[in-house]
Order: C-alpha cells, then sequence, then structure tokens
C-alpha cells in the first residue's frame, strides 16, 4: 500500500499489546502452515495453509479462552465469542490502543466525543477485547508483519505485539462446521479448534475460507512447498481431486471460486466471476454456446494460462460469411463486433462509444415480443449482445460499466411507459451517457490539467491517450511554451499516430521508443499519462508499458498525472496485471512490419518450448501516481474509492 | 490597518507574510524600515484591490476589525466579515443576496491572493451558506434568517476548532516526551498549552526566529524549552520524539503548504522515523493540488542576512514550502484525526 504513511506506533506506548483481527499477516514466515479451518467433508485432515488467501472473513475468539478449552467446551464458548466477535466482510478489530492506527484513508478519530482517546496512554495498550467495526486495511499490524501479503482474512488471530512491533500470531484458531478435530500447533501456545454452532455468516464464513485455503494449497503446491515450514502441516492433502492444477493466482482463483455451489449466498454487487480459460470443462460449455469461432492458440505461456488466447486472423471471415444469416445479433452490433475483432476499433472511448451507438441502434428498432415484458426482454437482448462482444474481445472495464448503466436504466423504466416511449428515453439516456460521461468529462479533465502546464515543460506521454492529446492541443492553443515527447513502444505504435497529430498543429515533439525513456526521463518536467481504467485501491490499468514509464519518472521524480475520465474507475481491486488481463496476437510481435528480413521467429508455433506473449494492459501500482486528473478535479490516488462511492451510484441513477 | 497597508505599497513583500509578521512578530521591525523605503510607486495591479474595496461596502473594513482581534485566525475574520455581508446586505431577493456574498467574497481573496486559508474559507463559506435545501422554498426573509443562522454556525464552529484539535490532541503527548515545534501555530501553541494544563511533563525544542514567541509563551508556562536553528534541526532530531507542525493550508494532496522550513524538517523527521503531527482547523481544507514546491504561488519575504548583499547575488525568498503527504504522519482537524489521504475525501464530500 502506502509505506510512507504508516504511523510510527512504537513511540507512543513502548509495549503495546492489543488484539488484532483484521486484514492482516498472521506473522513472520516461518508461521505461515499454521492451521486454518479444516474441510467439513473431511474433518480430520490436518489443515491447509490459509496465510495466502485474501478472504476478509474471520471470527476471533476471544483469547483466553483458546487456553483451556477443549472439545467439549462448546456451549460455553459460544455466548463468550459473541462479545468480542467481529464477523463479516471488512470490520477488523482495530487496535485500541493511543498508537495513530493509520488506517488507509479512514478516519482515526471522528470528532471529539467518541472518546477513542479516553485512557491515558499506558492503560489504553492493553489487551482490549471490545471491537470497533471499522474498514480498511490496518497499517500498524502490516507493519509488525513486515511486507507479509495482507492476507488470512479467515484465520483467527491474536496478536501480543511486543516493543519491535513484531506480531507473533500467539494463537490462530479458525470455526468450522463440520470437524472438531484441531490441530495443535507449537507456536508459543497449543490451539484447539472448538466446534461451536455456525451462524449463516460463519458457514459462510468457512466456505470462503475453504475455497481460500484450497487455493493457497494449490499455490503452495506448485512451488514445490517452498514456504511449508517443518510443523506438519500438509497442504495437498487438502485440495481436492476434482480440481485441476491451477495456476491461476489467488485472486483469480478465488473468484473462479465464488460461482461454486453457495451462489444463492453471494451478494447481489459481487462482481461476476471471470471464465478462467484453464478450466477445460467451462470452456467447452461456452464454446458450444459461442457465435464466434476461435481457435485456440498452442504454446500459451504458462501464467497466463486462464486468459483467452486465440489464433488471430481465422474468425472474421468466418464471422463476415455469417453476417447475412439470420441471427439474434443486431447488425450494428455485430457490425461493432466485427471492428473489435479486426482492431478498427481499438481506444477505450472509441470502443464504448461504438458500443453504445450500437446498442443504441438496436432498441431502436427493437419491437417487445408479444406477451413479454420491454423490461426483462430487452435486458436478457442486451446481454446477449454483450456476450457476443465479449466473444469478439474481451469487454474493458469502461464498457463493462456503460452496460451496467445502461441495464438498470432499462431496469427502472416506469412500467406506464408505451414501448416507443421507452425506447426514446433509452436512446436519449445513452446519449446523455456519451455526452456527459465521455465528452463533456474529457473537457473538464482538459480545463483542470491545463493548469499544471507551465511555459517552459517538457512533458512526456506514453502511447496515444484522447484525453491527453486533448490537453496538449489545448495547452497549445491557450500559447503555453512546452515541448512534448512522445514515448511508443511496438507492436502497435499508437503514438506515431498522436505525434502526426500534434505536429500538425504545431506542437514542438520529440517521438522515442520506450527503450529509451530513462534516458529521455531527465529533461522532462511532467507525465501525462491516460489510463483504461482506475482501481478503487489507485491501481491503473491501462496499456502495458505505461507502468514502466510511470516507474521510472517516479524514480527521477518527475510527477506522474494520470488522467482518466470518472466513468471508467471500478470499485474492483487488482494487486498486479496477471489475474485480469488481456492476450494480443503474439504473432505481432514476432514479426516487424515493413521488415521481412526479420524473421527469426517464423513458424515460433511449432517450436514446442517457445511461448510468446503479447500482453495489452499492465497495472501500476498508486505508488508511482502524482495525482488523478478527473472529471472531478484533481484528486489523489488514495480518494479513488470515495469517488466510486460517492458517484458510482449517481453514474447509474444519472 | 498597518499590515495592510505595507502589503498594498511593497509588492514584494507577500501580504501573507505581513500578516504572519502582525500576528506572531516573525522579525524585528528594521528591515520592514528597509523594505518600505525601497518601495516603489504603486503598482497597478494592486489599484484594482482599492476600487473593488469602494465598490464593495466595507468587507474589508469588516475582516480588518476582526482581524485585528489578537486570538482570530484570518480565515475565522473572513468568515465573521462574511457573515456580516449576510446581515448587513439590503438585497430583496435571494439571487441578490448571492451575488453580493459572491463578491464580498472575491474581494477577500483578492485582499490577499497568496494566503490559503483565506481563500479556502471563503470559499467554504459559501459552500456551506448557499447549500441548503431550505432556501428554496422559504420566503426571502426567512432564507435569509436562515443564512445568518449558518454563518454564526460556521463561524463559531471555526472559532471552536482550535479548542478541539487541543483536546484530540491530548492523547498523543505522552509523559517524558520531547516536540520540535516549528514556526509559529497558534494551533499547536493551544496543543501545548493544553498539555502543559493537564499536567504533562514535556519538552519543547523551538526552531526558526519565530520560534522566540513560542518559546517565549511557552516559558510563560513553565514548559521547558530549547531554541534551535534551523540547520540544526537534523542534529536534534534524534532527541525528538515527534514532530507538530501547524499549517497555512492543507492541501487536497493531504500535504500542507506551511512556513518554510517544514518539508526539510519532515523530511529528516521521516528519515529518523519520527512522527510529524500537523494541527490544522478544517478550513483551511483548500482546493489545491501543488505537484511540487514551485507549483504554488510565490508567496515573498525578506530575507536579511545581516550583512549587505552584493547586487549579482539572487536570494531565494519564498516564505513557505509545500510538504507532501507522505512525510505527514496524522493531521489533527476539528473534524478528528486523520490521516493525510482523508483530506482529499472530506474536499470531495465539501466541494462536489
Amino acid at each position: 500500500m502506502d509505506p510512507p504513511r504508516r504511523a510510527p506506533r512504537t513511540i507512543i506506548d513502548p509495549v503495546p499489546k492489543f488484539r488484532q483481527v483484521g486484514f492482516f499477516a498472521p506473522g513472520a514466515p516461518p508461521d505461515r502452515s499454521l492451521s486454518g479451518p479444516p474441510d467439513p467433508t473431511h474433518p480430520s485432515h490436518p489443515i491447509a495453509d490459509t496465510s495466502a488467501s485474501l478472504s476478509p472473513v474471520m471470527i476471533p475468539p476471544p483469547r483466553h479462552l483458546s487456553d483451556n478449552l477443549t472439545l467439549h467446551a462448546r456451549s460455553a464458548a459460544v455466548p463468550r465469542r459473541a462479545e468480542s466477535i467481529t464477523v463479516g466482510g471488512s470490520n477488523s478489530d482495530a487496535p485500541v490502543s493511543p498508537a495513530p492506527s493509520s488506517s488507509y484513508s479512514s478516519r482515526v478519530v471522528v470528532g471529539g466525543d467518541r472518546g477513542f482517546f479516553d485512557g491515558k496512554g499506558n492503560d489504553a495498550g492493553k489487551v482490549v477485547a471490545s471491537s470497533f467495526p471499522r474498514g480498511g486495511f490496518d497499517l500498524t499490524a502490516l507493519k509488525g508483519n513486515g511486507a507479509v501479503v495482507p492476507a488470512s482474512g479467515l484465520t483467527t488471530v491474536s496478536v501480543v505485539n511486543d516493543s519491535l512491533g513484531i506480531g507473533i500470531p500467539e494463537k490462530e484458531k479458525a470455526s468450522k462446521g463440520g470437524g472438531s478435530a484441531g490441530e495443535m500447533k507449537d507456536q508459543s501456545t497449543n490451539s484447539k479448534q472448538e466446534k461451536p454452532k455456525p451462524t449463516k455468516a460463519e458457514r459462510r464464513a468457512l466456505q470462503e475460507a475453504q475455497r481460500a485455503a484450497k487455493a493457497a494449497a494449490k499455490g503452495e503446491g506448485n512451488k514445490a512447498s517452498a514456504t511449508a515450514t517443518s510443523v506438519n502441516a500438509k497442504p495437498a492433502k487438502a485440495v481436492k481431486p476434482a480440481q485441476k492444477a491451477d495456476n491461476a493466482s489467488v485472486a483469480a482463483t478465488e473468484k473462479k471460486g465464488s460461482d461454486f455451489p453457495h451462489e444463492k449466498d453471494r451478494k447481489k454487487d459481487a462482481p461476476q466471476p471471470r471464465l478462467q480459460y484453464d478450466d477445460k470443462s467451462r470452456v467447452e460449455k461456452a464454446k458450444r454456446r459461442s457465435i464466434v469461432k476461435h481457435t485456440e492458440a498452442r504454446n500459451r505461456v504458462e501464467l497466463f494460462r486462464h486468459l483467452p488466447q486465440y489464433e488471430h486472423g481465422s474468425q472474421l471471415p468466418d464471422l463476415e460469411a455469417k453476417f447475412f444469416d439470420l441471427y439474434p445479433v443486431h447488425p450494428a452490433v455485430y457490425k461493432v463486433g466485427l471492428q473489435y475483432i479486426s482492431g478498427d476499433i481499438s481506444g477505450g472511448n472509441d470502443r464504448c462509444i461504438a458500443m453504445l451507438q450500437a446498442f443504441q441502434e438496436a432498441i431502436k428498432d427493437y419491437k417487445v415480443p408479444p406477451e413479454k415484458s420491454l423490461g426483462r426482454d430487452l435486458t436478457a437482448k442486451i446481454g446477449s449482445y454483450v456476450s457476443f462482444l465479449i466473444e469478439c474481445r474481451p469487454l474493458s472495464i469502461s464498457m463493462g460499466n456503460a452496460i451496467r448503466f445502461l441495464k438498470s436504466q432499462i431496469a427502472k423504466l416506469p412500467l406506464t411507459l408505451s414501448e416507443s416511449e421507452a425506447k426514446t428515453s433509452l436512446q436519449s439516456d445513452i446519449e446523455r451517457f456519451i455526452n456527459e460521461k465521455i465528452i463533456l468529462a474529457n473537457k473538464v479533465i482538459v480545463k483542470h490539467a491545463v493548469t499544471k502546464i507551465r511555459d517552459g515543460d517538457v512533458l512526456l506521454t506514453y502511447g496515444s491517450s484522447l484525453a491527453v492529446e486533448m490537453i496538449l492541443l489545448h495547452a497549445h492553443e491557450l500559447g503555453k511554451q512546452f515541448r512534448v515527447v512522445i514515448v511508443d513502444s511496438r507492436p502497435k505504435l499508437r503514438g506515431q499516430q498522436l505525434l502526426r497529430r500534434l505536429v500538425e498543429k504545431g506542437l514542438n515533439c520529440t517521438y522515442t521508443h520506450i527503450n529509451a525513456v530513462s534516458y529521455i526521463m531527465h529533461e522532462v518536467s511532467r507525465v501525462f499519462l491516460g489510463a483504461e481504467s482506475i482501481l478503487s485501491n489507485g491501481t491503473v490499468y491501462s496499456r502495458v508499458g505505461t507502468a514502466s514509464v510511470a516507474m521510472v519518472a517516479h524514480a527521477s521524480r518527475v510527477p506522474v498525472i494520470v488522467c482518466c475520465e470518472a466513468y471508467k474507475f471500478h470499485e474492483r481491486v487488482q494487486l498486479d496485471s496477471i489475474c485480469s488481463n488481456e492476450l494480443g496476437d503474439p504473432d505481432a510481435i514476432s514479426s516487424v512490419q515493413g521488415r521481412v528480413d526479420v524473421n527469426h521467429l517464423d513458424g515460433w508455433s511449432d517450436i514446442e518450448n517457445l511461448q510468446l506473449l503479447n500482453l495489452i494492459y499492465d497495472a501500476m501500482p498508486s505508488d508511482y501516481v502524482s495525482m488523478i486528473v478527473t472529471d472531478y478535479g484533481m484528486v489523489p490516488p488514495t480518494s479513488v474509492p470515495v469517488i466510486v462511492r460517492e458517484y458510482g451510484r449517481e453514474q447509474v441513477w444519472i | 490597518m498597518e499590515g495592510e497597508a505595507p502589503s498594498m505599497e511593497n509588492p514584494k513583500i507577500s501580504a501573507y507574510y505581513q500578516t504572519r509578521l502582525a500576528h506572531f512578530g516573525v522579525v524585528s521591525t528594521e528591515w520592514l524600515a528597509q523594505a518600505q523605503s525601497a518601495t516603489k510607486p504603486i503598482p497597478s495591479s494592486s489599484t484594482d484591490a482599492y476600487t473593488d474595496k469602494d465598490a464593495n461596502f466595507s468587507v474589508i473594513d469588516e475582516f480588518n476589525r476582526w482581524r485585528n482581534h489578537p486570538d482570530l485566525a484570518e480565515a475565522v475574520a473572513a468568515i465573521r466579515a462574511l457573515a456580516a455581508v449576510i446581515s448587513s446586505s439590503k438585497a430583496s431577493t435571494m439571487m441578490q443576496l448571492e451575488i453580493e456574498l459572491k463578491n464580498a467574497s472575491d474581494t477577500l481573496k483578492a485582499w490577499d491572493t497568496t494566503s490559503i486559508s483565506l481563500t479556502a474559507a471563503s470559499d467554504l463559506f459559501m459552500r456551506y451558506v448557499t447549500r441548503t435545501s431550505a432556501l428554496e422554498f422559504e420566503d426571502f426573509n426567512s432564507a435569509k434568517a436562515r443564512l445568518i443562522e449558518r454563518a454564526d454556525k460556521f463561524g463559531e464552529i471555526s472559532y471552536k476548532a482550535r479548542k478541539v484539535i487541543g483536546m484530540l490532541s491530548q492523547d498523543f503527548i505522552f509523559d517524558g516526551c520531547t516536540i520540535l515545534v516549528h514556526g509559529f501555530s497558534r494551533v499547536v501553541f493551544e496543543v501545548l498549552k493544553l498539555a502543559a494544563h493537564n499536567k504533562k511533563r514535556f519538552r519543547v525544542f523551538c526552531t526558526d526566529r519565530t520560534g522566540l514567541r513560542l518559546s517565549n509563551e511557552l516559558a510563560k508556562l513553565d514548559v521547558p524549552v530549547k531554541l534551535v536553528i534551523d540547520s540544526a534541526v537534523a542534529y536534534t532530531m534524534d532527541d525528538v520524539d515527534m514532530v507538530f507542525v501547524g499549517a497555512d493550508g492543507v492541501v487536497e494532496s493531504g500535504g500542507i503548504i506551511n512556513m518554510m522550513g517544514t518539508y526539510q524538517i519532515a523530511l529528516v523527521a521521516k528519515s529518523m522515523n519520527k512522527p510529524v503531527y500537523v494541527a490544522a482547523e478544517s478550513y483551511k481544507f483548500a482546493r489545491h493540488y501543488p505537484l511540487d514546491q514551485k507549483d504554488l504561488a510565490p508567496a515573498l519575504r525578506p530575507v536579511d542576512f545581516g550583512v549587505p548583499i552584493p547586487s549579482k547575488v539572487e536570494v531565494e525568498c519564498s516564505a513557505r514550502d509545500y510538504t507532501p503527504p507522505q512525510y505527514l504522519t496524522l493531521l489533527f482537524t476539528d473534524l478528528g484525526v486523520l490521516t493525510p489521504s482523508v483530506v482529499s475525501d472530506e474536499l470531495i464530500q465539501l466541494y462536489l
């Protein structure tokens, strides 16, 4: 996260002792294989490593319980647990100490009257079992545990922090439904599993825990259990044989897991699980439904097998032939789909606008079938169009947001509206979305960003972003004296188009490839970048290479300004660019355009041990971003969740 | 009115610095005399302020009246003055009143363009006062009464902010700690005063020439004080447990704009893992987003080296700097104890 903002805690109370439950790692690497929740189907099995799981659910028992508790003490345990348990999503039992717990973007004390810090410095630091539900990561906990991934949502840990700030997981416990045999860990005390009657929330927690445990175990297994300690944890045992070996990262696996049997429990707003392309049975099923005939590419890079990778160039003629077939997809949507495949439309905004306009057309020609309601049928129709478009090219996040907007508009159409009225209303809604969220938003961004350009500046940009282009042109119109460095990269060479347009307008430009970015960065005073999407942890998801440019800029202390419309913000969190990404045509990087003599990689697909990777996007951590310019003004990356929270709703209710 | 006169006549010295000078006794008056003797005729830009002032009935007068109140921060004075504009307005419609208020706040902002808290407080006041949903369906007089009520409430909140901050920050001062304070800030002084009053035992290091005044005040309270020159900050940082600073403005990134030298103290503190606490009232939250030090409207001040400077030598005379959020630990505000990232959240909620 943001290490510089951690609060030094040790100064205030030399021996702060407190329980911590929340997003934090249970301890130093040796503790990683402590017991987690067991699989109910194998109640007596040892439990898999859970420390790498990301589930936020936890059920902390009070510390004193665990010491002398036998397996039969269950009835006594339940009522006492209730007083100190925090169950559920992001509620974390925050350390109540006078120390500043610098929860990420959460307030430590709100108002003077809450009395968080009633006590004097010394006694408030003792073990406190009461819980203050509070969102967010607790960085103080992270700090104590070093740079371990903030994981272990499902384990229940009591931490006694000594003065050095090293968290020792004194006890780790997990509630469970079926199993009764706990596993003893010789850490500092013995821990026993107890068997409380599970509440619904606990059951959910358990399910999540199991899934995560499996994921973790798999990850562990694949890594040759390098991290497993001598303690008798056998991660592999927890893996159900039905599950195939899975290379997806933990987060991805978890997502996949969430469409397991418990769909009913799932909250409605939980993100839809994405299809993991290394899951053979599901891919088969999806293939049977699909319109576009893809050929799976061979020689896929191991780490990215969960992403779709097709042979390029084969689908287009096939689809074109089908154009005149009587098919449920509206011609306008069909056309857009073909343009996606051929790459004629590829910019984030362009794709979104093209899609929305196609939907507009489709709605115009739409007729409600007899005995069906417009709301339901049209939603289904749009859904089928969307799945067609996804087959052509995976949706971008901005398109996902636009579709969500459209569907909510359909859903809240008044029933009294006649068919034609409803259709006009929807069309004008789409029109308004395009105008307000894309076109006007860009104008506002330009207005804000231009204030950050001074005379004599050297501005660097990467690839081609519409917002950045508009900013540069507008600044030029205002008569500001500046120079532009355009950094570009193969295979798309988008920067050349931007370069051409800028030079035509009389801007002073320098063009270079990304290989030279560290050289050119010294003369640059501002970096302006576009973004495909910004996620709620501030991660900027953008054209591949953007992260490298930002990293170099950060290292050279050049401010990085990301320009992105707010409709591209998404509440998802992503830590790397592996679990969600898009694979481009590998042939694009194997050959160089216009250079027939560079043919070393010809026929690469026949070589068994060669894989080419053409990633489309990458994820840039928020540390590298100095500022995000959006339609709501200039904000730091830490404020993305605020905008998503405050205006995500409005975007839907426009 | 003394503070105002030189600022209008001498463009070289920012009004920002003048105010600080008048309030905190930054430097002796020698340089002032020097500066004034070097004053050129009034530049055309500052005459605008005068015409504005004539056109508008008395915002500036009102403002100055409040400003002379020793305990009142500039921003609070501005808030009070704007409140007075509402109550003395002769407007007969809501629109007129709003326009009048807008003009008044613009005049105030133009009076000192370099002062961040003044701008921020005026903006916030406008937001706070005019954004009431009740305004639409009431008759003018009751709506105006409501506005005045809100204005008074806002003034009250701002005035009490310092007390709240003092209370909140008590838990961070522990017995036996050493606190490094930069410059003179009334909020920080309030915090320390309350701590001394609560019988906490602590030691204070004061930096800078402005620290002279703070050390004076603290010595009166029997707090052990040590004066440290700016260049000795790193030298003394080992003994320091925490750094306390005020702020002229808290910007959207969560960083602060403050008296020159804050940035380097924060850097030193950061590298030695000492917490840096900022005490600032929420009316100092401003919608600025500086990217670096040069991204601010410069507020100049005279720098006196005690010896004549050769004519070819340039002197850096900026009066304040920007401290990025990653060097700050916590902000003590009347909204609560905040991490720097919350500032932007609050601002988004206030302004959008």
